[in-house]
């Protein structure tokens, strides 16, 4: 069985934010809600480097650990996924997210932020496979059609890559030979412990 | 006697020597650390761009909101290994351990009566508008606790018993009530502060009482007691006190990031030598609110725990004082000598009314 991790080369992004601009798209995600977002660091500077970012599925989520309603679950796939119809949107979540992952429809409204919304790994949501119910929750179910994450599959210069970690870490090891320098897997510590 | 009176005060003494010492550590902790590592990466920031990303460091985003450049916040983690580990286990044992307390107090000592016969002669104990507000007070705070425990220790105790769907909907009402209720909450903390502080300062009175042991532990003494005695008075500042932190951390909690006020709160700290970061984020902020609103919700709690177990059952007369406002006159003696004194030398206008009359009303 696969492990789905994101790898993001940062010797590769250019910050074109096609990833964010194709998520948006494809989950027709609401105004205010971002699953995923570019950063750039020492903008500007010398040694800049940007960074597409989301949920990156941990393997042992803090999200899932906090959650009062205990309304996460991990997919075989390692895939973090949430049930809106259980998320209480508490906000706890995103106190714990090392990456900022988790979204809210409000910002605050005298706490009430609605369901909370995140990347779900094109993997929709606890509804029937390729459901519309499962669409206006959580987007597309891509990977029921057999596909990976649109992020991925539509950044230009390959620097997003989204997939079966094994597959992934190989692409970017043959890169880093190749080219003799690699800026290091970025978040995957965090993400999946020290031993990855 | 006396021994049995030196171990029961050993045994609450531990107990709140425990729960105090346990979440002093774990908020001094996680103050430091979570203050410590912000330090790190406004230095590494600079030397080491992937270091500083690690511990924190924000980058630029076109999203209209700073929060979002950062790539990485390990506070989380620090967050939830707090919350989910010392908060929740000490605060389960801290409560635990106040109902066994209470529970061997109760067989020890059973309930409090009064000395003597009653006077079968009535004075006014609390007005009105004095009862309105503990009521108030008490029924909200019954309200916040049991959704805000339910937040905590839900999860764990509901969840297999009636279902992921059922416990959902039943603390998202939760979650909202305690939203609405926090409110008459904080009117009653505050009418409470304006009608009894007056007679809640200290006095040279308190201490001989509390030499006395406040006689919990005979019936033979009585010490003397203005309108609130030692331990009443204790439990008036802790409310006090407690309710406004908890008001302040739960606002904060309520709209989020719009009340900072730990890096303001640790700046005059630091005025008395502490160490305290006073530059947090806006998530550390929320993450400490978070933990400071469930330690003195879960201190409050506990002292509850026995504010309700000598307001009622524990002693005779004592939910009187609070039910219907009026107390006999001989336990008023008994109970606060030196109130029931000025109470008797300026009754109010329709204090003494005999007991037998009233007795009908039931």
């Amino acid at each position: 069985m696969a492990r789905m991790k994101f790898l993001c080369d940062a010797d590769r992004c250019i910050e074109c934010n096609a990833c964010v601009t194709a998520c948006k798209n494809e989950h027709e995600v609401p105004w205010g809600v971002n699953r995923r977002r570019v950063v750039t660091i020492n903008d500007g500077q010398p040694g800049e480097r940007s960074i597409s970012t989301a949920c990156m599925h941990c393997s042992d989520a803090p999200c899932m650990a906090v959650c009062p309603v205990d309304c996460f679950y991990q997919t075989d796939e390692g895939v973090v996924l949430h049930d809106k119809d259980l998320c209480i949107g508490c906000g706890y979540c995103f106190y714990a997210c090392p990456f900022g992952a988790p979204q809210y429809p409000q910002a605050g409204n005298f706490g009430g932020r609605g369901k909370m919304d995140k990347c779900t790994f094109c993997a929709g949501g606890p509804e029937e496979d390729g459901s519309e119910e499962e669409f206006a929750l959580y987007g597309r179910n891509r990977l029921a059609e057999g596909k990976l994450p649109l992020c991925a599959e539509m950044c230009s210069t390959k620097a997003l890559l989204a997939g079966d970690a094994d597959a992934v870490s190989d692409i970017y090891r043959e890169r880093v030979t190749a080219r003799g320098f690699g800026g290091g897997v970025w978040g995957w510590n965090t993400a999946y412990g020290s031993d990855t | 006697m006396s021994q049995q009176l030196r171990a029961f005060l050993t045994a609450v003494g531990v107990i709140a020597g425990l729960t105090a010492a346990g979440y002093g550590v774990a908020i001094m902790g996680a103050a430091v650390v979570i203050g410590d590592s912000h330090a790190v990466v406004e230095q590494s920031s600079k030397s080491d761009g992937w270091r500083g990303v690690r511990t924190g460091a924000a980058g630029r985003v076109s999203i209209p909101d700073p929060q979002a450049g950062v790539l990485i916040q390990s506070e989380g983690e620090i967050w939830r290994s707090i919350r989910n580990g010392p908060v929740t286990v000490i605060g389960a044992w801290a409560m635990f351990a106040m109902l066994v307390l209470l529970v061997l107090f109760y067989a020890w000592r059973g309930r409090i009566s009064l000395a003597g016969k009653p006077a079968h002669r009535e004075v006014v104990r609390f007005n009105g508008i004095e009862r309105f507000a503990h009521w108030m007070t008490a029924t909200s705070f019954i309200v916040l606790a049991l959704s805000g425990l339910n937040l905590l220790y839900g999860r764990y105790l509901f969840i297999p018993v009636i279902g992921k769907e059922a416990f959902a909907t039943v603390t998202e009402a939760g979650k909202l009530l305690h939203n609405f209720v926090a409110f008459p909450f904080m009117f009653g903390v505050v009418l409470m502060f304006v009608l009894w502080v007056r007679h809640n300062l200290p006095s040279r009175v308190d201490l001989k009482w509390l030499r006395q042991g406040g006689g919990l532990f005979s019936d033979r003494h009585h010490p003397a007691a203005d309108r609130f005695n030692a331990g009443q008075k204790a439990i008036f500042w802790i409310v006090v006190l407690g309710g406004i932190s908890v008001s302040l951390s739960g606002l904060a909690l309520l709209l989020p990031f719009a009340f900072p006020m730990f890096g303001k709160t640790f700046a005059f700290l630091n005025l008395f030598g502490f160490g305290f970061a006073e530059t947090l984020t806006s998530m550390q902020e929320m993450q400490l609110a978070q933990l400071w609103h469930s330690v003195v919700s879960l201190g409050l709690i506990v002292v509850m725990f026995a504010h309700i177990y000598i307001g009622t059952i524990g002693m005779e007369g004592a939910f009187q004082a609070m039910g219907s406002g009026r107390v006999d006159a001989a336990w008023a003696e008994q109970h606060h000598s030196l109130w029931a004194a000025s109470a008797e030398e300026a009754p109010a206008e329709d204090d003494a009314v005999p007991s037998a009359v009233r007795e009908g009303q039931g």
